[in-house]
């Protein structure tokens, strides 16, 4: 990267370092903190989302709706994590594919399953394998969201269901006293009030999430783990210019720390929402703000 | 004239465009990039190593347009069933069990003997009782498996190494031209004489379904073999004996 990094035999100390630092595969893993960050930016709120869809839908009237989000809880929930990972994302990214061969070749006469291989026609294929290498990137990083979003989903829809049910059933009477519809006190009294029993689940999930990034590498995705394990093994001369020893637990030490702040950080922020989200509430936390303030 | 202009150079581009599209079908290889020299990820962040140049010069006499894309070990059969991409070019072994799920081409490497890497003043020990590492799913890993050896398997090739010089096991066994580097190098790992014939040589890996992309390795690979290119870059890289 810089010019006097030409000959990194000839370095030592900080300026070996610096140019050590800032070789293209040690930038890869500085891009790969990106991609961790942008995964958790995703998909916390899509996650979120997919809770609220599921937890509607368990306590719905309508049984087939309430059978389908109880049931999506119960077998996401119930499924391990990595199981669900290993299996899900290959047989979510299969179907996308046989959808688009029926549609794009009607006339192909060989079978999809050939043996142990999954055939579909070339023009069918997600993403088309002539397609660039960032393509191919991206749409493994949307399959990696969405199973992450469905996973973390059913946890979200379960904390939520059980927040719903929190809200002290008198603020609902009055509502229905009030002559409010159904609709309307569902989303004027009992959403905004849930939110403050659903929080602490919340952040838990939250927490849990950061930490369960390192299952990208399985979604094929190289994430910071990958890098570290990668860059931290040991070198010999012959096939790199900055040979080394095992350095992996500098590298995953460098993690720990990098995991740590976050989680940190998260805990601060979750805090401060906690406050904000207490004010004015029927809860011992409401109770003592009121005094305090 | 300069829409005149702006037409032409549309309607050129894209003819060129639709030429290169016509002539040249993307390949795409899968590799682990964890296993010097075969394959490995230099200090660029590039997939390098012998079958880096290999497989570029295969796909240019195929005239294929080859995409490299890195693949966890443990998974690599399994995403190519499945079409993740189109070829395995990772220092796999040529083997009856892989067979049965994946095809190969013909050998692009003569069968590499295998060799332990022991601490330095542990050769005596006997290997017949000792514990030792191998990468997971490899055919040294089924190797030490049957020999009555305590086996530990790894998921990388490089936590193999490590699992010696950290006491995990005694000797760790894999492909020698892996090895050699590292007991080069000098320090606390050295090399045993004994070594074990195993394999059939390494071949490229595509699916069972797919006999037009291999007819045409094969035939880059024979013409490597003919004009002695391969034999050249087995040298340069130092993948045991060439043909």
């Amino acid at each position: 990267m810089f010019a006097s990094c030409a000959d990194p035999s000839q370095l030592e100390g900080l300026s070996w370092l610096l140019c050590y630092l800032t070789t293209g595969k040690h930038l890869s893993i500085y891009v790969s903190v990106g991609t961790v960050l942008l995964l958790l930016a995703i998909t916390a709120p899509v996650a979120l989302a997919f809770g609220f869809g599921g937890a509607m839908a368990a306590r719905s009237h309508v049984a087939p709706l309430a059978w389908f989000g109880k049931g999506y809880i119960a077998i996401v929930r119930g499924v391990p994590d990595i199981a669900f990972f290993l299996f899900f994302v290959i047989a979510l990214d299969q179907f996308f594919e046989w959808l688009r061969h029926e549609w794009k070749c009607p006339d192909w006469d060989q079978p999809i399953r050939q043996g142990n291989d999954f055939v579909v026609c070339a023009q069918a294929k997600l993403p088309l394998s002539t397609a660039p290498q960032w393509v191919h990137e991206t749409y493994g990083f949307s399959l990696a969201v969405l199973t992450f979003a469905i996973v973390f989903g059913a946890f979200a829809a379960n904390v939520l269901y059980g927040a719903m049910r929190a809200v002290p059933r008198a603020q609902m009477e009055t509502a229905e006293a009030y002559g409010m519809s159904r609709r309307q006190c569902f989303w004027r009294i009992l959403v905004p009030q849930m939110w403050v029993y659903a929080l602490p689940g919340l952040s838990n999930l939250w927490m849990v999430l950061i930490k369960a990034t390192p299952l990208l590498f399985l979604l094929g995705v190289e994430d910071i783990v990958y890098w570290a394990r990668e860059l931290g093994g040991s070198k010999t001369t012959r096939f790199t210019d900055y040979p080394h020893g095992d350095w992996r637990v500098w590298y995953f030490g460098a993690l720990l720390v990098f995991y740590l702040l976050f989680t940190r950080l998260s805990e601060l922020a979750l805090g401060r929402i906690m406050a904000r989200l207490t004010r004015g509430q029927a809860t011992m936390g409401g109770e003592a703000q009121r005094k305090a303030g | 004239m300069k829409k005149i202009l702006l037409g032409t150079a549309a309607l050129a581009f894209s003819a060129s465009m639709a030429m290169a599209a016509s002539h040249m079908q993307t390949v795409r290889m899968g590799t682990e990039g964890a296993y010097p020299p075969y394959n490995f990820i230099n200090d660029a962040g590039e997939v390098d190593g012998f079958e880096r140049e290999l497989g570029d010069e295969l796909c240019k006499r195929a005239e294929l347009s080859c995409e490299w894309v890195t693949n966890d070990w443990d998974s690599i059969i399994p995403n190519l069933v499945s079409g993740n991409y189109d070829t395995i070019i990772a220092g796999m072994s040529i083997t009856d069990e892989r067979d049965e799920v994946i095809d190969f081409t013909q050998n692009y490497t003569q069968p590499d003997p295998s060799a332990y890497l022991v601490m330095t003043g542990n050769e005596g020990l006997d290997l017949g009782s000792a514990v030792i590492a191998a990468q997971t799913g490899t055919i040294q890993a089924s190797f030490v498996a049957e020999s009555g050896a305590t086996l530990v398997e790894f998921a990388t090739p490089d936590e193999t190494i490590a699992a010696v010089r950290g006491g995990e096991a005694d000797a760790v066994l894999a492909d020698k031209s892996f090895l050699k580097p590292i007991s080069d190098e000098g320090g606390d790992l050295v090399m045993l004489d004994q070594e074990e014939l195993i394999g059939g040589g390494v071949g490229l890996g595509v699916r069972e379904s797919d006999g037009e992309l291999k007819a045409k390795f094969d035939a880059a690979i024979q013409s490597m073999k003919d004009d002695g290119s391969l034999n050249a870059l087995i040298e340069k890289w130092e993948i045991g004996a060439p043909f």
